[in-house]
Protein backbone atom coordinates (compact mmCIF):
# COMPACT_ATOMS: atom_id res chain seq x y z
CA UNK A 1 0.00 0.00 0.00
CA UNK A 2 1.41 3.22 -0.91
CA UNK A 3 2.83 5.29 1.69
CA UNK A 4 2.09 8.52 -0.17
CA UNK A 5 -0.29 10.29 -3.37
CA UNK A 6 -0.13 13.28 -4.99
CA UNK A 7 -2.58 14.94 -7.22
CA UNK A 8 -1.94 16.44 -9.90
CA UNK A 9 -3.37 19.56 -11.42
CA UNK A 10 -2.70 18.86 -14.68
CA UNK A 11 -3.52 22.27 -16.75
CA UNK A 12 -0.99 24.30 -14.20
CA UNK A 13 2.00 22.63 -15.41
CA UNK A 14 4.70 23.69 -17.45
CA UNK A 15 6.46 20.92 -18.03
CA UNK A 16 10.02 22.18 -16.71
CA UNK A 17 10.80 19.05 -15.03
CA UNK A 18 11.96 19.81 -11.90
CA UNK A 19 9.84 17.86 -9.80
CA UNK A 20 10.90 14.93 -12.13
CA UNK A 21 14.79 15.90 -10.99
CA UNK A 22 14.36 15.94 -7.22
CA UNK A 23 11.92 13.03 -6.69
CA UNK A 24 13.77 10.22 -4.30
CA UNK A 25 12.24 7.33 -5.51
CA UNK A 26 11.73 8.39 -9.59
CA UNK A 27 8.35 8.17 -9.83
CA UNK A 28 7.53 11.08 -11.97
CA UNK A 29 7.96 11.74 -15.86
CA UNK A 30 6.77 14.22 -18.38
CA UNK A 31 3.94 12.83 -20.48
CA UNK A 32 4.72 11.69 -24.06
CA UNK A 33 2.79 12.76 -27.24
CA UNK A 34 0.23 14.09 -24.67
CA UNK A 35 -0.09 17.93 -23.99
CA UNK A 36 -2.36 20.12 -21.55
CA UNK A 37 -4.46 23.17 -22.19
CA UNK A 38 -0.89 25.47 -21.85
CA UNK A 39 0.25 22.75 -24.78
CA UNK A 40 3.33 21.30 -22.54
CA UNK A 41 3.42 17.76 -21.58
CA UNK A 42 1.95 17.57 -17.94
CA UNK A 43 3.60 15.50 -15.40
CA UNK A 44 2.35 11.97 -14.47
CA UNK A 45 2.93 9.42 -12.11
CA UNK A 46 4.64 6.43 -13.03
CA UNK A 47 4.59 4.31 -10.52
CA UNK A 48 1.96 5.62 -7.55
CA UNK A 49 2.64 2.43 -5.25
CA UNK A 50 6.14 3.72 -4.83
CA UNK A 51 5.02 7.75 -3.25
CA UNK A 52 6.19 7.88 0.03
CA UNK A 53 4.37 11.45 0.37
CA UNK A 54 7.46 13.35 1.39
CA UNK A 55 6.18 16.65 -1.13
CA UNK A 56 9.71 17.22 -2.57
CA UNK A 57 7.76 17.63 -6.03
CA UNK A 58 5.13 19.91 -4.35
CA UNK A 59 8.45 21.91 -2.64
CA UNK A 60 10.29 22.82 -5.94
CA UNK A 61 7.45 22.78 -8.01
CA UNK A 62 7.01 26.96 -9.12
CA UNK A 63 3.32 26.40 -10.07
CA UNK A 64 1.88 24.16 -7.78
CA UNK A 65 0.63 21.70 -9.36
CA UNK A 66 0.64 19.11 -6.39
CA UNK A 67 -1.61 18.79 -3.14
CA UNK A 68 0.09 15.88 -1.31
CA UNK A 69 -1.12 13.05 1.25
CA UNK A 70 0.88 10.63 3.62
CA UNK A 71 -0.82 7.62 4.94
CA UNK A 72 -1.07 8.83 8.94
CA UNK A 73 1.32 6.74 10.89
CA UNK A 74 -0.78 3.36 12.00
CA UNK A 75 -0.53 2.59 15.99
CA UNK A 76 2.07 0.06 16.07
CA UNK A 77 0.37 -3.45 17.35
CA UNK A 78 1.39 -4.39 20.18
CA UNK A 79 3.35 -7.58 19.84
CA UNK A 80 2.83 -10.38 22.27
CA UNK A 81 5.08 -11.35 24.17
CA UNK A 82 6.78 -14.78 22.73
CA UNK B 1 -9.97 18.92 -11.84
CA UNK B 2 -12.08 15.68 -11.51
CA UNK B 3 -12.52 14.62 -7.92
CA UNK B 4 -10.24 11.89 -6.60
CA UNK B 5 -11.55 10.07 -3.34
CA UNK B 6 -9.04 10.34 -0.73
CA UNK B 7 -8.02 7.15 1.47
CA UNK B 8 -9.61 7.91 4.96
CA UNK B 9 -6.37 7.35 6.32
CA UNK B 10 -4.30 9.54 4.26
CA UNK B 11 -3.71 13.14 5.71
CA UNK B 12 -3.05 16.55 3.84
CA UNK B 13 0.55 17.05 3.87
CA UNK B 14 0.23 19.94 1.44
CA UNK B 15 -1.82 22.40 -0.64
CA UNK B 16 -1.90 25.38 -2.44
CA UNK B 17 -1.49 28.40 0.22
CA UNK B 18 -4.78 30.49 0.98
CA UNK B 19 -2.44 33.35 0.05
CA UNK B 20 -2.06 32.59 -3.40
CA UNK B 21 -5.21 33.26 -5.78
CA UNK B 22 -5.73 30.59 -8.42
CA UNK B 23 -4.43 32.54 -11.60
CA UNK B 24 -1.74 30.75 -13.60
CA UNK B 25 1.60 32.48 -14.00
CA UNK B 26 3.13 34.19 -16.86
CA UNK B 27 6.33 32.95 -15.50
CA UNK B 28 8.44 30.60 -17.99
CA UNK B 29 8.73 27.19 -17.27
CA UNK B 30 11.08 26.33 -14.75
CA UNK B 31 11.54 30.10 -13.62
CA UNK B 32 12.35 30.01 -9.96
CA UNK B 33 10.24 33.45 -9.57
CA UNK B 34 7.46 30.62 -8.85
CA UNK B 35 8.86 29.01 -5.94
CA UNK B 36 9.56 32.31 -4.14
CA UNK B 37 6.08 33.40 -4.74
CA UNK B 38 4.76 30.26 -3.13
CA UNK B 39 7.17 30.79 -0.18
CA UNK B 40 6.17 34.34 0.77
CA UNK B 41 2.58 32.51 0.12
CA UNK B 42 2.89 30.00 2.25
CA UNK B 43 4.80 31.70 5.32
CA UNK B 44 2.42 34.03 5.41
CA UNK B 45 -0.18 31.98 5.43
CA UNK B 46 1.45 30.25 8.97
CA UNK B 47 1.84 33.37 10.76
CA UNK B 48 -1.83 33.89 9.79
CA UNK B 49 -0.90 37.42 8.33
CA UNK B 50 -2.83 37.63 5.51
CA UNK B 51 -5.42 39.73 6.21
CA UNK B 52 -3.24 41.96 6.97
CA UNK B 53 -0.47 41.80 4.26
CA UNK B 54 0.54 44.50 1.66
CA UNK B 55 2.64 43.58 -0.81
CA UNK B 56 4.40 45.98 -3.41
CA UNK B 57 5.63 44.60 -6.52
CA UNK B 58 8.35 45.76 -8.86
CA UNK B 59 8.78 46.44 -12.47
CA UNK B 60 10.34 43.40 -13.64
CA UNK B 61 9.02 40.00 -14.87
CA UNK B 62 7.40 40.65 -11.31
CA UNK B 63 5.25 43.15 -12.46
CA UNK B 64 1.82 41.31 -12.20
CA UNK B 65 2.52 39.42 -8.91
CA UNK B 66 -0.76 41.48 -7.85
CA UNK B 67 -2.20 38.82 -9.70
CA UNK B 68 -0.99 35.95 -7.87
CA UNK B 69 -1.02 37.31 -4.34
CA UNK B 70 -3.83 36.99 -2.48
CA UNK B 71 -3.91 40.26 -0.17
CA UNK B 72 -3.68 44.02 -0.46
CA UNK B 73 -0.78 44.63 -3.70
CA UNK B 74 0.16 47.76 -5.05
CA UNK B 75 2.57 48.51 -8.00
CA UNK B 76 5.58 50.52 -7.81
CA UNK B 77 7.35 52.81 -10.26
CA UNK B 78 10.81 50.76 -11.34
CA UNK B 79 12.57 50.72 -8.52
CA UNK B 80 10.63 53.19 -5.91
CA UNK B 81 8.58 50.20 -3.90
CA UNK B 82 10.95 50.66 -0.86
CA UNK B 83 9.92 54.38 -0.86
CA UNK B 84 6.12 53.23 -1.07
CA UNK B 85 6.72 51.02 1.57
CA UNK B 86 8.35 53.33 3.84
CA UNK B 87 4.78 55.53 3.42
CA UNK B 88 2.85 52.75 3.80
CA UNK B 89 4.42 50.82 6.55
CA UNK B 90 4.93 54.39 8.63
CA UNK B 91 1.07 55.42 7.79
CA UNK B 92 -0.30 51.77 8.88
CA UNK B 93 1.81 50.57 11.40
CA UNK B 94 -0.43 47.40 12.21
CA UNK B 95 0.01 46.08 8.26
CA UNK B 96 2.83 43.69 7.92
CA UNK B 97 4.40 45.62 4.54
CA UNK B 98 6.69 43.68 2.00
CA UNK B 99 8.38 44.72 -1.45
CA UNK B 100 9.05 42.32 -3.84
CA UNK B 101 12.18 43.27 -6.31
CA UNK B 102 14.28 41.71 -8.87
CA UNK B 103 18.06 43.29 -8.98
CA UNK B 104 17.26 45.29 -11.84
CA UNK B 105 15.24 47.05 -9.97
CA UNK B 106 16.44 47.45 -6.76
CA UNK B 107 20.32 47.13 -7.30
CA UNK B 108 20.55 49.26 -10.51
CA UNK B 109 17.62 52.57 -10.81
CA UNK B 110 16.02 51.67 -7.52
CA UNK B 111 19.48 51.79 -5.43
CA UNK B 112 19.05 54.99 -3.59
CA UNK B 113 15.57 54.15 -2.25
CA UNK B 114 16.62 50.48 -0.91
CA UNK B 115 20.05 51.75 0.63
CA UNK B 116 18.52 54.77 2.43
CA UNK B 117 14.89 53.02 3.16
CA UNK B 118 17.22 50.03 5.19
CA UNK B 119 19.73 53.23 6.57
CA UNK B 120 16.78 54.42 7.97
CA UNK B 121 15.45 51.36 9.88
CA UNK B 122 12.12 50.74 8.10
CA UNK B 123 10.19 48.56 9.26
CA UNK B 124 8.95 46.37 6.27
CA UNK B 125 10.44 43.67 4.99
CA UNK B 126 12.28 43.06 1.15
CA UNK B 127 12.63 40.32 -0.62
CA UNK B 128 15.25 40.83 -3.59
CA UNK B 129 15.02 38.03 -6.30
CA UNK B 130 18.75 38.28 -7.46
CA UNK B 131 18.73 35.90 -10.99
CA UNK B 132 22.05 37.86 -12.08
CA UNK B 133 20.14 39.27 -15.11
CA UNK B 134 17.40 41.80 -16.58
CA UNK B 135 14.88 39.10 -17.12
CA UNK B 136 11.85 41.20 -18.44
CA UNK B 137 13.15 43.24 -21.10
CA UNK B 138 15.20 40.45 -22.74
CA UNK B 139 18.38 39.71 -20.94
CA UNK B 140 20.41 42.70 -20.28
CA UNK B 141 23.25 43.03 -18.21
CA UNK B 142 22.36 44.19 -14.08
CA UNK B 143 24.25 45.02 -11.30
CA UNK B 144 24.78 41.48 -10.26
CA UNK B 145 25.63 39.90 -13.91
CA UNK B 146 28.88 37.64 -12.75
CA UNK B 147 31.82 39.27 -14.53
CA UNK B 148 32.43 37.40 -17.84
CA UNK B 149 28.48 36.45 -17.91
CA UNK B 150 27.28 36.79 -21.13
CA UNK B 151 24.11 38.82 -21.45
CA UNK B 152 22.45 41.40 -24.90
CA UNK B 153 24.12 43.99 -23.38
CA UNK B 154 27.85 42.51 -22.96
CA UNK B 155 27.54 39.85 -25.44
CA UNK B 156 31.64 38.85 -24.99
CA UNK B 157 31.00 38.95 -21.28
CA UNK B 158 31.29 40.94 -18.29
CA UNK B 159 33.84 43.00 -18.54
CA UNK B 160 34.59 44.59 -15.06
CA UNK B 161 37.43 46.78 -16.27
CA UNK B 162 33.95 48.46 -18.04
CA UNK B 163 30.91 47.46 -16.14
CA UNK B 164 32.17 47.37 -12.53
CA UNK B 165 32.12 44.44 -10.15
CA UNK B 166 29.00 42.80 -9.07
CA UNK B 167 27.06 44.68 -6.37
CA UNK B 168 26.63 42.17 -2.91
CA UNK B 169 23.37 43.97 -1.72
CA UNK B 170 23.09 41.74 1.34
CA UNK B 171 26.57 42.73 2.53
CA UNK B 172 25.84 46.09 1.39
CA UNK B 173 22.82 46.33 3.57
CA UNK B 174 23.76 44.32 6.17
CA UNK B 175 26.56 47.06 6.82
CA UNK B 176 23.88 49.09 8.46
CA UNK B 177 22.99 50.06 11.47
CA UNK B 178 19.45 50.53 10.25
CA UNK B 179 18.68 46.98 9.03
CA UNK B 180 18.19 44.35 12.04
CA UNK B 181 17.83 41.01 9.27
CA UNK B 182 19.55 40.35 5.93
CA UNK B 183 20.35 37.31 4.85
CA UNK B 184 21.35 35.83 1.41
CA UNK B 185 19.79 32.06 0.67
CA UNK B 186 18.91 30.48 -2.94
CA UNK B 187 16.49 28.25 -4.35
CA UNK B 188 18.06 25.74 -6.27
CA UNK B 189 17.35 22.89 -4.27
CA UNK B 190 14.67 21.12 -1.81
CA UNK B 191 17.25 22.17 1.04
CA UNK B 192 17.72 25.79 -0.43
CA UNK B 193 13.95 26.00 -0.47
CA UNK B 194 13.35 25.07 3.32
CA UNK B 195 16.28 27.39 4.21
CA UNK B 196 14.86 30.20 2.53
CA UNK B 197 11.52 30.13 3.47
CA UNK B 198 12.94 29.53 7.24
CA UNK B 199 14.81 32.93 6.27
CA UNK B 200 11.15 34.77 5.61
CA UNK B 201 9.85 33.02 8.41
CA UNK B 202 12.64 35.38 10.66
CA UNK B 203 12.13 37.83 8.44
CA UNK B 204 8.40 38.27 8.84
CA UNK B 205 8.61 38.17 12.73
CA UNK B 206 11.18 40.63 13.28
CA UNK B 207 8.75 43.09 11.28
CA UNK B 208 6.07 42.45 13.30
CA UNK B 209 8.12 42.58 16.56
CA UNK B 210 9.10 46.19 15.14
CA UNK B 211 13.26 45.09 15.19
CA UNK B 212 14.39 47.46 12.04
CA UNK B 213 14.62 46.35 8.17
CA UNK B 214 14.34 43.48 6.91
CA UNK B 215 15.76 42.01 3.96
CA UNK B 216 15.64 38.23 2.22
CA UNK B 217 18.43 38.23 -0.77
CA UNK B 218 17.36 35.36 -2.85
CA UNK B 219 19.29 33.68 -5.63
CA UNK B 220 17.11 32.46 -8.39
CA UNK B 221 17.57 31.37 -11.64
CA UNK B 222 16.27 32.88 -15.67
CA UNK B 223 17.13 29.90 -17.61
CA UNK B 224 14.94 31.99 -20.57
CA UNK B 225 17.47 34.88 -20.55
CA UNK B 226 20.89 32.76 -19.82
CA UNK B 227 20.28 30.28 -22.48
CA UNK B 228 19.98 27.29 -20.68
CA UNK B 229 17.75 24.52 -19.79
CA UNK B 230 15.69 24.28 -16.82
CA UNK B 231 17.86 22.13 -15.18
CA UNK B 232 21.69 23.52 -16.59
CA UNK B 233 20.37 26.96 -15.59
CA UNK B 234 20.15 25.62 -11.98
CA UNK B 235 23.42 23.72 -12.01
CA UNK B 236 24.89 27.03 -13.50
CA UNK B 237 23.81 29.02 -10.68
CA UNK B 238 24.64 26.40 -7.76
CA UNK B 239 28.36 26.27 -8.60
CA UNK B 240 29.16 29.81 -10.34
CA UNK B 241 26.51 32.44 -8.43
CA UNK B 242 27.06 30.68 -5.10
CA UNK B 243 30.48 30.82 -5.30
CA UNK B 244 30.13 34.62 -6.32
CA UNK B 245 27.33 35.35 -3.84
CA UNK B 246 27.76 33.70 -0.78
CA UNK B 247 24.96 31.91 1.30
CA UNK B 248 24.22 33.21 4.96
CA UNK B 249 23.05 35.82 7.38
CA UNK B 250 24.61 39.36 6.80
CA UNK B 251 23.12 41.09 9.75
CA UNK B 252 21.29 39.70 12.65
CA UNK B 253 20.79 42.14 15.56
CA UNK B 254 21.20 41.22 18.95
CA UNK B 255 17.21 41.66 19.49
CA UNK B 256 16.60 39.38 16.11
CA UNK B 257 19.35 36.79 17.84
CA UNK B 258 16.94 36.89 21.06
CA UNK B 259 13.86 36.67 19.16
CA UNK B 260 15.27 33.46 17.72
CA UNK B 261 16.56 32.10 20.96
CA UNK B 262 12.58 32.87 22.47
CA UNK B 263 11.50 29.72 20.49
C1 LIG C 1 11.74 53.94 -15.54
C2 LIG C 1 11.94 52.66 -16.29
N1 LIG C 1 13.14 52.39 -16.82
C3 LIG C 1 13.34 51.23 -17.50
C4 LIG C 1 12.33 50.33 -17.64
C5 LIG C 1 12.59 49.04 -18.43
N2 LIG C 1 12.69 47.88 -17.57
C6 LIG C 1 11.63 47.07 -17.34
S1 LIG C 1 12.00 45.75 -16.39
C7 LIG C 1 13.62 46.21 -16.26
C8 LIG C 1 14.62 45.40 -15.49
C9 LIG C 1 14.08 44.16 -14.90
O1 LIG C 1 15.08 43.37 -14.32
P1 LIG C 1 15.01 42.81 -12.85
O2 LIG C 1 14.64 43.87 -11.89
O3 LIG C 1 16.30 42.13 -12.59
O4 LIG C 1 13.80 41.78 -12.83
P2 LIG C 1 13.59 40.39 -13.60
O5 LIG C 1 12.80 40.77 -14.81
O6 LIG C 1 14.93 39.82 -13.91
O7 LIG C 1 12.82 39.55 -12.64
C10 LIG C 1 13.85 47.41 -16.98
C11 LIG C 1 15.15 48.06 -17.09
C12 LIG C 1 11.08 50.65 -17.07
N3 LIG C 1 10.04 49.82 -17.15
N4 LIG C 1 10.91 51.81 -16.39
S1 LIG D 1 7.79 21.25 -11.32
FE1 LIG D 1 5.60 21.76 -11.57
S2 LIG D 1 5.44 22.83 -13.55
FE2 LIG D 1 7.45 21.79 -13.52
S3 LIG D 1 7.04 19.76 -14.52
FE3 LIG D 1 6.79 19.46 -12.32
S4 LIG D 1 4.58 19.77 -11.95
FE4 LIG D 1 5.03 20.64 -13.97
S1 LIG E 1 12.49 35.86 -18.39
FE1 LIG E 1 13.66 34.91 -16.74
S2 LIG E 1 12.99 35.91 -14.81
FE2 LIG E 1 11.49 36.36 -16.43
S3 LIG E 1 9.90 34.77 -16.20
FE3 LIG E 1 11.35 34.02 -17.75
S4 LIG E 1 12.87 32.81 -16.61
FE4 LIG E 1 11.73 34.06 -15.13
Amino acid sequence: MAKGMVIIDEDRCKGCGLCVSVCPVNILRLAEGRFNAKGYPPVEVSDPEKCTGCASCAIICPDVVFTVYRRKRQPQPATAAA
Amino acid sequence: MATIDIPADMELVYQRPESLTPAHTHYCPGCTHGIIHRLIAEVLDELGLRERTIGIAPVGCSVLAYYYFNFDMAEAAHGRAPAMATGMKRTNPDKVVFTYQGDGDLAAIGTAEIVHSANRGELFTTIFVNNAIYGMTGGQMAPTTLPGQVSTSCPSGRDVELAGFPMHMAELLGGLPGTAYVTRQAVFDVRGIRRTKKALTTAFRAQLAGLGFTMVEVLSTCNTNWHMSVLGALEWAKDKMVGYYPLGDTKVSDAVRAMLEEK
